[in-house]
């Protein structure tokens, strides 16, 4: 194997990488502030790709989609926090799992209803369609990088957020003491809803990024789901720097694995079959490095607080 | 001079910035009733959490019954014969008094992997349960559920499941935390049943209470011991009148 | 005998006379729908011994139910198509088969819950979810066995002269193991060991404080656990005669926490109620709409919202631990 491909992976890690971060980053701090668990936080990411999807086929223009799905998408995450979640921050973590999987039910037969069973395509526009040379005979894809970009961009401006604006103060604040924050005078319950609003936009963001890439189908949000939950604990619960470095951990494990696997199980079955397993064992790698770094630290990298 | 039941050699602990136990010396003798006084937030919990092995001490080191402890995980010492009980009240809510005594003697049991036998029915479980119970003056509410009980009923139910794992040694945590003046005596009288049959470390509010119980008394300041003595060395002590009941040296 | 015991056995006497009724209404078909009810109700109870007494929630235990289903299935193809799994052909043995699966599932349990509980709360919720994820694609990465696709079943599993391939016997078979699971169940909470896990689930730092190291216990009652759903997938696989990894899927998982919740988390026949609720809800609605989860979606979070203590709560009237 040669090292160009070697780099060549390591983008493709840091590119799904960012776009696993975007989705942790408002699933963290939905958890580590109001103590939520939102399983629907998958099902905005898959809302997201879909409005893009369909406002590009209408209109022909993808950046129209993403003006589109951003603002569409932080309006259903608020509708939902207004409607359901708000009735479920006082309760366990059980009644919370519950309450989001009935979401996901509705919201994975709700897209097929509004629109339909058939996976949408999102095509990109020429300007992102081509590919950078980055290094003499080394092309890589415009968009991975736009991605790649972007994705860092997003995360500068969440660090910038959480550490040095009133906002991030009043986050940080009410992730330890709620009652302080509310003696305060703030309205805790619309910073929630901000929070929970930003969170929707991030996760649409990384489902318009995702849909190029991957399909726009329904469901597709769960198995990022899972991917992502893997990322925070991996990262600790409330940490936007545990989701940072857990995302790309998870991201170059997967991209790795997936790539170089399948040559290694080569050595031993057919390639089709090699190609098969490779896949599958690159999401089972994931897990074991979950594992790994479970056993050295039970509470992540990066424990938020207690 | 025989050994100590319980030693405690320069134990410390911080939480943060607050040093909650500063290089804590303790010598408990068997048999002894000692009390532990200090202003609120002295590390008096702090210094019970460290000893029953809720809390792992920044530095320092444990023995009971001359053996080295400090390592050892709270459901070992537990079994060792060091039992604890707590400010705020720590029960199991869903259940009747009994299940909770019943539960705590079959926790000092060795093991439950017992999987067949109604537990509720045993009688080496049950029996010892009751006697827990009646102890502390609880026989007659024995099948009240604890959401049922009143607050001093509970405090007392907080100290029968200490008594219930048979201890040699019990830390109790202010049993009095906010008790009428009726309920504070009756627990008085309680333990001075208990003196001498256990080794008891008291932490107690309650002045009267203290010096009308204990052998000796450690006062803690800044989860510093200023002074360990007697009640009358205790009261004539001249740091503890400043540093504890506010007055002025010199 | 309780009250809960009493209604309890009514329901099991009706679910008896099931097949009866059914053949004399003419709907014999609806004896497969109550074996299905069966078996989620057995997985649902083995759930909620962790779930309810326990207090742990473990969103994995589709991992232990497909395992289980797998073993059988896998046993079955090596059986018909020669070629072996370590060393060993396959049988069509249901002996064999059952024993195996319960076998497999509780060790896969013990390793997943060796490491599992060892954090709590939040974290156990998301990795008891990632690990069965993690079996799910084990799964899919074995095309021998079909894959993404999945396996089907030459016949169900041998068990001599009790012919299982008739859906009747198939149902009696299940009630009768759903019946022996239930009263083990009852016999185990209220032993040492059960009131140790409830004592646990209420107040860990106390039980510890009087003697008892929670880890074992838990380890315990998580392996059983699991080694129970994985009977329930043997059975489910010969349900179906199918086995695929959406047996393994995280939405297994999800309703069977739905199913001991809607029938009364923590009551010793709750989940059954649970399973034949929710399996005739989700056949109730498919009647009405092919849409029907835009419907059950809803209704779940309103059962969480608003029915919390669920239909054995109706039962009990009030709550008994
Ligand atoms: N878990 C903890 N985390 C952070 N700080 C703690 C913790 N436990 C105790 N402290 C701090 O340590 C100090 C000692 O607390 P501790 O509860 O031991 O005092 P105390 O003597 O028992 O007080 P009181 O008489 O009010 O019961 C206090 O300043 C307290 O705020
Ligand atoms: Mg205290």
């Amino acid at each position: 194997m040669s090292l160009l491909l070697v780099l060549e992976q390591l983008l493709n890690g840091l590119q799904f990488g960012v776009m696993l971060f975007l989705i942790a980053a408002g699933l963290t701090l939905v958890l580590g502030i109001m103590n939520l668990v939102n399983l629907a936080h998958g099902s905005l990411y898959m809302v997201g790709a879909f409005v893009c999807a369909w406002v590009s086929l209408q209109t022909g223009s993808f950046l129209l989609g993403l003006l589109a799905a951003l603002p569409a998408t932080a309006l259903v995450g608020i509708a939902v926090e207004l409607l359901v979640l708000r009735r479920l921050y006082a309760r366990d973590h059980l009644d919370q799992v519950l309450a989001t999987f009935g979401l996901i039910l509705f919201f994975n037969e709700g897209v097929k209803i509004v629109f339909g069973a058939r996976p949408l395509r999102l095509d990109l526009p020429e300007w992102l369609s081509g590919s950078v040379e980055l290094l003499p005979g080394v092309p890589y894809p415009a968009f991975r990088l736009a991605i790649i970009a972007v994705g860092l961009l997003v995360g500068l401006f969440l660090f910038w957020l959480v550490a040095r604006t009133r906002l991030g103060m009043l986050i940080r604040a009410g992730a330890s003491n709620r009652e302080m924050v509310q003696a305060l005078g703030v309205d805790i319950a619309q910073l929630y809803t901000l929070v929970f609003g930003l969170g929707a936009v991030l996760a649409a963001l990384g489902g318009v990024m995702a849909g190029p890439i991957y399909a726009v189908e329904v469901g597709m949000g769960e198995p990022m789901l899972i991917m992502v939950f893997v990322v925070i604990v991996i990262g600790g619960i409330g940490s936007i720097r545990g989701a940072f470095v857990g995302a790309l951990l998870v991201g170059m494990t997967f991209m790795l694995c997936r790539a170089f696997l399948p040559g290694l199980f080569g050595l031993f079955l057919d390639p089709a079959g090699a190609a098969a397993v490779g896949g599958a064992l690159a999401s089972m790698a994931i897990y074991i490095l979950m594992a790994a770094v479970l056993i050295a630290r039970p509470r992540g990298l990066f424990p938020a607080h207690g | 001079m025989a050994e100590p039941l319980l030693e405690a050699r320069g134990l410390r602990k911080a939480f943060g910035a607050v040093q909650a136990c500063d290089d804590v010396e303790l010598e408990v003798a068997a048999g002894e009733l000692r009390a532990v006084i200090g202003p609120n937030g002295a590390g008096k919990t702090t210094l019970i959490s460290l000893l029953a092995g809720e809390l792992a001490p920044d530095a320092g080191a444990i023995r009971f019954q001359g053996q080295d402890v400090t390592a050892m995980p709270a459901p070992a010492r537990a079994q060792a014969g060091l039992a604890r009980s707590y400010q705020i009240t720590s029960l199991f809510p869903r259940f009747t008094a009994l299940q909770n005594a019943v539960l705590a003697v079959q926790a000092k049991g060795g093991h439950a992997f017992r999987f067949w036998r109604p537990a509720m029915r045993e009688a080496e479980l049950r029996e010892p349960a009751l006697a827990a119970l009646a102890r502390v003056g609880l026989a007659e509410r024995a099948d009240v559920p604890v959401a049922a009980l009143a607050h001093g009923e509970q405090r007392q139910l907080e100290i029968a499941l200490a008594l219930a794992t048979r201890p040699k040694l019990v830390l109790l945590d202010e049993p009095t935390a906010g008790m009428s003046r009726e309920e504070t005596q009756e627990m008085v009288r309680l333990l001075e049943g208990l003196k001498g049959e256990l080794t008891i470390v008291l932490i107690e509010h309650d002045m009267d209470a203290v010096f009308a119980l204990a052998e000796r008394i450690t006062v803690l300041v800044y989860g510093r011991p200023i002074a360990t003595g007697t009640p009358t060395e205790i009261r004539a002590d001249r740091a503890v009148r400043a540093a504890y009941l506010g007055e002025e040296t010199g | 005998m309780t009250r809960s015991d009493l209604v309890a056995l009514i329901g099991l006497a009706g679910f008896a006379l099931f097949p009866a009724l059914a053949w004399a209404g003419g709907v014999l078909w609806a004896v497969d729908l109550a074996s299905r009810m069966l078996i989620y109700g057995l997985a649902a109870l083995a759930l909620n011994l962790v779930l309810g007494y326990g207090g742990l929630v473990s969103f994995g235990h589709a991992a232990f139910v497909g395992a289980g289903a797998y073993v059988v299935a896998i046993l079955s193809f090596h059986s018909m198509m020669g070629g072996s799994i370590l060393g060993y052909g396959g049988t069509e043995s249901g002996f064999v088969a059952f024993a195996l699966a319960i076998l497999v599932s509780g060790l896969l349990a013990l390793a997943i819950g060796t490491l599992s509980l060892k954090t709590s709360g939040l974290y156990f919720i998301m990795i008891t979810l990632a690990f069965a994820q993690m079996i799910y694609y084990l799964f899919i990465s074995l095309p021998d066995y079909g894959g993404e696709d999945g396996l089907s079943l030459w016949a169900r599993s041998d068990f001599g002269p009790l012919d299982i391939g008739d859906d009747v016997v198939f149902f009696y078979l299940c009630l009768v193991l759903v019946l022996l699971f239930a009263l083990l169940k009852r016999r185990l909470v209220a032993s040492r060991f059960g009131w140790t896990l409830m004592g646990l689930r209420d107040n860990e730092r106390r039980m510890c404080a009087l003697g008892t190291p929670s880890f074992r216990y838990r380890l315990a009652a998580f392996t059983l656990s699991g080694a129970v759903a994985g009977l329930a997938g043997a059975l489910l696989a010969n349900q179906t005669e199918f086995v695929s990894p959406a047996f393994l899927s995280w939405h297994l998982s999800g309703e069977l926490l739905v199913i001991v919740i809607l029938g009364g988390m923590g009551t010793l026949y709750g989940p059954l109620a649970g399973a034949v609720a929710f399996l005739l809800l989700e056949f109730a609605l498919k009647e009405v709409t092919e849409h029907w989860q835009l419907a059950l979606g809803p209704i779940l979070i309103l059962v969480v919202l608003y029915a919390r203590r669920g239909l054995w709560g109706l039962v009990e009237g009030r709550k008994d631990g």
